[in-house]
């Protein structure tokens, strides 16, 4: 006896509109709302539109000192995460002390003490004057020293998360502990690394605004200079907001982009 | 120090091993002879893949003494990584480097310890993936293959920087039956072209077919040891009989 009845046809149930609607990603519809509100409210109003105008001169500063902080954070962070796995006692030890004095104290306050207190005092230690390095470059150092030692424990995860049969395999194939950190561990660490790094990065941004208390004319320093002679702290807020808001979106937008791309890739 | 002929390809003597106060090797003493096919039995625990990954310094035993290939296995760097050229080793696990592709994971220890170029790598590499049945695969991602397809090509890997010594460290254990035979096929011909072995497993068709002894361990010892006809078929030990009337159904 066959058992080859007819078998009715099942067909995928179409999604319906409630469940698009329910994927829609409305915040961003919110956001970008929001966004564009406050351009045309650029657009048309003059004062606004002058306000805008006075920020805009700190973007090129802002943009410039997350672009090298980060740069720097990574090749230190690098480092000092190698450093944090590394199986000398010293080194280990060193960037473990490092990276918990780093994440211990306020990063205002670290923005001061490097500012102030260390860059000048190894300036003097290398003969030089206390002005020779700006407020800019200072601000530069303390942001690289600060979120290399976050990057650090990025990498430290990334590194620790890829399981100790992949260094025993390089290992066994008579590569040294660094070639196969270089050519095994690193390239599979990255690539899970990417969404965190990515976060550090839109954090660093955002950052970028304490280094205002130096007097870096960042967009923040900008705004707060621009305040206290114009006295319109809403318009200036709201616009230097709608400034940050704007660049974390495009920066968020993009690396979800680009993780998907590094995903498709494999 | 230089091997002559009558120096033993691996020689293990006095050897122990703990973890905290788990004593996972007891004085184990063995010898491995060049060409020949050594295969490790015993109850999970009782040491046989300590003793295994001891021979290449993936454990550091705290006592006693290790000698491949007339190499002394110190704490030298130097000498650590004279031995682990010369001694292939194959996980239960595969351990294939997810990111490359089948050729790349034969090829990269090829060029970065044996400097070998990229196209004579490659070369090797794709008479490698021929010999394990596989040279199809080449451009492949490990994680488009199956088990049994990705020891196969762990076994290309270590082969590739011909090694006088292979290590197997329960190989097929974590397949899935049906891709067992595939495995201890390239297995079973590599002993026959007289590859030094030391295989940790349980597979007693190809302890029939090519071991030339067994060792069977137990709490850190090697209890027993003989040609595998002998340990299968008449036991002398207890504990050797007991744990064969388990896994011998």
């Amino acid at each position: 006896m066959t058992v080859d009845h007819e078998r009715p046809e099942i067909q995928p149930r179409p999604r319906d509109l409630r469940a698009h609607l329910n994927e829609f990603p409305w915040w961003l519809l919110i956001i970008l709302s929001v966004i564009g509100y406050m351009v045309v409210r650029i657009i048309v109003d003059p004062i606004y539109r002058n306000i805008f105008n006075t920020i805009l001169q700190g973007l090129s500063t802002t943009l410039y000192v997350t672009a090298i902080s980060f740069v720097f954070a990574l090749i230190f962070g690098l480092f000092l995460g190698l450093g944090r796995v590394s199986t000398n006692v010293i080194l280990r030890n060193l960037s473990i002390t490092y990276i918990e004095f780093i994440r211990g104290v306020p990063m205002l306050v670290l923005i001061f003490t490097i500012s102030y207190a260390v860059v000048p005092l190894l300036a003097r230690t290398f003969g030089l004057s206390n002005n020779a390095i700006s407020l800019t470059s200072r601000a530069i150092i303390a942001l690289v020293l600060i979120y290399g030692a976050y990057i650090a424990e990025v990498f430290r995860a990334g590194i620790e998360a890829i399981g100790r049969g992949q260094m025993e395999a390089g290992r066994s194939l008579g590569m040294s502990r660094w070639q196969t950190m270089r050519y095994v561990m690193l390239p599979q660490a990255t690539r899970n690394m990417l969404p965190a790094l990515g976060n550090d990065l839109i954090a660093l941004l955002k950052d970028t605004s304490l280094v205002s208390v130096l007097g870096v004319r960042e967009i923040t320093q900008v705004s707060r200079l621009s305040v206290s002679t114009s006295f319109r702290y809403e318009e200036t807020y709201f616009i230097l907001t709608l400034f940050y808001l704007s660049m974390t979106l495009v920066l968020s937008l993009l690396l979800q982009w680009i993780q998907r791309r590094a995903k498709i890739k494999r | 120090m230089v091997a002559t002929s009558a120096d033993p390809m691996i020689r293990i003597e006095n050897v122990s091993k703990f973890y905290g106060h788990f004593r996972a090797l007891d004085q184990v003493s063995l010898d491995v002879q060049a060409g020949e096919v050594l295969m490790i039995v015993g109850p999970s625990g009782s040491g046989k893949s300590t003793l295994l990954r001891c021979i290449n310094h993936l454990e550091v035993p705290d006592a006693g003494r290790i000698v491949v290939d007339g190499i002394l296995l110190d704490n030298d760097e130097k000498h650590i990584n004279a031995v682990r050229a010369e001694v292939g080793m194959v996980f239960q696990r595969f351990e294939l480097f997810p990111h490359l592709t089948v050729s790349d994971n034969i090829c990269l220890a090829q060029q970065k310890v044996r400097r070998r170029s990229r196209a004579e790598s490659q070369t090797i590499a794709r008479a490698l993936l021929e010999k394990v049945g596989i040279p199809e695969q080449a451009q492949k991602y490990p994680e488009q293959l199956s088990g049994g397809q990705q020891q196969r090509v762990a076994i290309a890997r270590a082969l590739a920087m011909q090694p006088k010594i292979m290590l197997f460290d329960e190989p097929t254990s974590a397949l899935d039956p049906e891709m067992i035979k595939e495995v201890l096929d390239v297995m079973l011909a590599l002993a026959h072209e007289g590859m030094t072995m030391v295989v940790v497993s349980h597979e007693m068709g190809f302890a029939r077919n090519a071991a030339h002894r067994v060792a069977f361990m137990d709490q850190g010892r090697i209890v027993e040891q003989g040609p595998p006809d002998k340990i299968f078929g008449t036991p002398q030990h207890d504990r050797t009989q007991l744990f064969l009337s388990r896994i011998l159904h």
